[in-house]
């Protein structure tokens, strides 16, 4: 008999069927992964195991978890289930922690009040946990409040928590997704070894993390189970056009056209930078040159300073030392001084695209308002085939004109960004971690819109990423920011599928060194240890 | 849906005021008339005493009506200062920042501290003891949560990236602030608009009750509730009417609130 049961799962809103007939086996100790894109339903799937959907969802279908039924199972039976025998670990630990009380307690919690151990003993429990999920100097750790943590020490947390009853099921959506390259490889690591005998849901998007971790894997599609099997079979053979069409979606470090290098003019550049906010030093002496064409890649965890560098670029913080060129003018001060035409020439692209629009206005309006500024004399008839031509040309219907911000998905949302970077021309495109939150599959359009662009209209785009794979298959270049400062990553000659690291600062090296292994996508075949 | 509450709120207030305005025209008797043989005469059609008569034997509908007008103007005036100073005063302090921000923010505080009866007096010793008066206390004093509030959203709004996103395109202040920030600004304050009316009514009915406001035999809603207290065990109509069109008239103002700031949110619009 399986573990979890799960057949014929169907949710229903209102009209809206968001999963429908479902089935998902799980046996002892194994791991399952559920891919899909958002809005897939893989989410909806695990909250309906754990009985944690909104009232008005209409569940159908049979969810048996060791023989008990959980669907439609009283409120009492479902806890004590919650409580002890499925685990979860949820996308964003800084949400599912209490910021008003210290972790130690919160975990102990879990403990006394279900009554799996005494008051007495549940504080040496709780520091065993955070010791066992490498939470370092547990017995003074377990003191710290979440917001004292790092978001990788709060994941490690959330997993303490969620395996402090031992479970039998333990169930993470998309536990990684907030996390960096670096730290997500040793949080999956630790979810791997810490498990024993627990099984394994893994929701994600990302197919890199379920070819890695998964025995088995379910692809959804709007809802439904389009493939399902062994991870090693269904990546050797998908059934699927949609799992095709997801793996191929899927960026690699070792595949894929590299973008041969371009020799123009220098557009922008910047030597000596330093930026500091108080006395933290965010940017460390950094000269970077960007070419007519070109397109160079900052890459760098969280912190590394990448944000703090583009920001100086564009005048949003103060240079403490440095200069910034572009087309043969110094630009100093903040963003308000410099003249509209270096402002129309440099533009950024935001990681959040719903952030980055005005929730109280159409998108119509969004993408003709720097005309507006720097075109007011135009007409309005005229403003608006401009308007409509560049939806157009970020892939956008113009029945979309009339939407707000709210109304998009994320992918739409980016393009409408995208639309009002570009519709004034510029020839310095900035991407602050621009396809980040996006889908696979989305965040492929938006590379290849993005690349277009640059071959008809020779645009220079500074692309800061923390995703080596995503950052391969679209620069030029690559530099690695680690701690304020650059390790350059350049090409070998004669062997272009390669990155090399070529650098002088070690720590630096091995930053980029260990951004390359994780960056790297694993085949089903060589990554899968136990299969 | 949205709609039918506006629409339903709307009709009922204009409603009450056209009543207010055509009512004391059409009836025969005036406010401040008094007929001693008719003292406390509950609801009737003869002599056209529709709400009845008052201790002193005046006729409550014209009364009443007089009292509506006061107490739906003292909303008027008091929203729209709020929204007129108020909104413009903390959008630009809250935007612009730094010492200018400063220096308008202490300006409010001052205002603040400034004891209000003590202003009102202050008012009426300087000028001559006026109706006019009532508004200008509750207007100086009305804006000041509006323009705190504004400039705390204005703030949040600031560093949100869309605004900067405008920064970096070349928008100016003031089209940051007429078509970024106050458009966001929407909800919160009809929201705060609509606590600020009642709030008004209120105080103008204190001030009367204090002799500070609206002097006999003029009246309004507040001074005739307050009236109506000392009778309402022998003569009922003569809180509950008044008090009955008070509360519509809150509760109307209360749901247009609703009405309209889900109209003006994009995110709740159809």
């Amino acid at each position: 008999m399986s573990l979890l049961d799960v057949t014929g799962l169907t949710i229903r809103y209102g009209d809206d069927t968001v999963v429908d007939g479902v089935d998902i086996f799980i046996e002892r100790g194994e791991s399952v992964g559920i891919v899909g894109e958002s809005g897939s339903g893989k989410s909806q799937s695990a909250l309906a195991i754990l009985g944690l959907l909104e009232r008005r969802a209409d569940v159908s279908g049979s969810i048996e978890f060791d023989g008990q039924q959980l669907l439609g199972a009283a409120e009492a039976t479902l806890n004590q289930v919650r409580a002890q025998r499925i685990g979860v670990v949820f996308q964003d630990p800084a949400q599912a922690l209490n910021p008003y009380l210290r972790i130690g307690v919160q975990l102990a919690q879990v403990l006394v009040s279900h009554g799996l151990a005494g008051r007495a003993e549940a504080p040496r429990r709780v520091i065993d946990m955070l010791d066992r999920v490498g939470l370092p100097d547990a017995a003074r750790q377990c003191r710290a409040y979440p917001h004292q943590l790092s978001g990788g020490m709060r994941q490690r947390v959330m997993i303490a928590s969620a395996l402090i009853a031992e479970p039998d099921l333990l169930i993470a959506d998309e536990p990684t997704t907030a996390l960096d390259v670096t730290v997500q490889a040793q949080i999956l690591e630790l979810l791997e070894d810490i498990r024993d005998n627990t099984a394994l849901l893994l929701i994600t998007h990302d197919l890199g993390i379920v070819a890695g971790y998964c025995e088995h894997m379910i692809v959804l599609e709007q809802g439904r189970v389009v493939d399902a099997g062994p991870t090693t079979s269904l990546f050797a053979s998908p059934r699927h056009d949609h799992t095709r069409a997801l793996i191929a979606a899927a960026p690699r470090v070792d595949r894929g056209e590299i973008p041969t290098a371009v020799a123009g003019k220098t557009r922008l550049s910047v030597s000596d930078a330093v930026v500091d906010y108080g006395e933290l030093r965010a940017v460390d002496d950094i000269g970077l040159t960007v070419r007519e064409g070109e397109t160079v890649a900052v890459v760098g965890e969280s912190g590394s300073g990448k944000s703090s560098l583009v920001r100086a670029v564009l005048g949003l913080v103060p240079l403490t030392r440095g200069r910034v060129v572009y087309a043969g003018d110094t630009l100093s001060g903040p963003v308000e001084r410099r003249s509209l035409a270096v402002r129309r020439d440099l533009q950024l692209v935001y990681q959040d695209p719903i952030g980055a629009l005005d929730p109280q206005m159409r998108v119509r309006d969004i993408v003709a308002e720097p005309l507006l500024i720097h075109a007011p004399r135009l007409g309005s008839a005229e403003r608006r085939r401009r308007t409509v031509a560049m939806l157009d040309l970020v892939g956008l219907r113009e029945a979309l004109l009339q939407r707000f911000p709210h109304e998009l998905s994320g992918g739409q949302a980016q393009r409408v960004a995208i639309g009002r970077a570009l519709i004034l021309g510029p020839s310095v495109l900035i991407c602050d971690e621009a396809v980040a939150a996006l889908d696979g599959t989305v965040r492929e359009q938006v590379l290849a819109l993005l690349r277009n662009v640059q071959r008809e209209t020779g645009l220079s785009i500074v692309f800061i990423s923390h995703d080596l794979a995503v950052v391969r298959s679209i620069s030029h270049r690559v530099l690695v920011m680690y701690m304020g400062r650059f390790a350059e990553l350049a090409r070998k000659a004669g062997k272009p599928r390669r990155l090399m690291i070529d650098t002088t600062h070690l720590k630096a090296h091995r930053t980029a060194a260990s951004l390359l292994k994780k960056g790297l996508f694993p085949d089903a075949s060589g990554a899968r240890r136990a299969a | 849906m949205r709609n039918r509450t506006i629409r339903f709120s709307l009709g009922v207030l204009l409603g009450v005021a056209a009543l207010a305005l055509v009512g004391p025209w059409v009836s025969p008797n005036d406010y401040s008339g008094t007929n001693f043989d008719r003292l406390l005469s509950s609801p009737s059609f003869s002599g056209w005493h529709l709400f009845g008569t008052d201790d002193l034997g005046r006729d409550l509908f014209v009364r009443t009506m007089l009292g509506i007008r006061v107490t739906l103007v003292v909303a008027i005036v008091a929203s729209l200062v709020s929204l007129v100073i108020g909104v413009a005063y903390g959008a630009i302090a809250g935007y612009v920042g730094g010492r200018v921000d400063a220096v308008m923010m202490r300006m409010v505080d001052t205002l603040y501290a400034l004891p209000f009866i003590f202003f009102v007096i202050l008012l009426m010793v300087a000028f001559e003891r006026n109706f006019l008066l009532i508004f200008v206390a509750i207007g100086a004093v009305n804006w000041l949560d509006m323009a705190r509030i504004v400039r705390g959203q204005t703030l949040s709004l600031r560093e949100r990236e869309f605004v900067e996103a405008a920064r970096l395109t070349g928008a100016g202040t003031l089209r940051i602030i007429m078509r970024h920030i106050a458009p966001n600004l929407v909800g919160i304050v009809v929201v705060y608009i609509t606590l600020t009316i009642p709030q008004a009514i209120l105080v103008e009915s204190f001030l009367s009750f204090l002799g500070l406001g609206v002097q006999e035999p003029q009246t309004s809603l507040g001074a005739l509730v307050d009236a109506g207290v000392n009778q309402m065990e022998h003569a009922s109509w003569t809180l509950l009417i008044p008090a009955t069109l008070l509360a519509v008239i809150l509760l109307s103002f209360n749901f247009l609130g609703d009405g309209l700031r889900d109209y003006f949110d994009a995110r709740h619009a159809p």
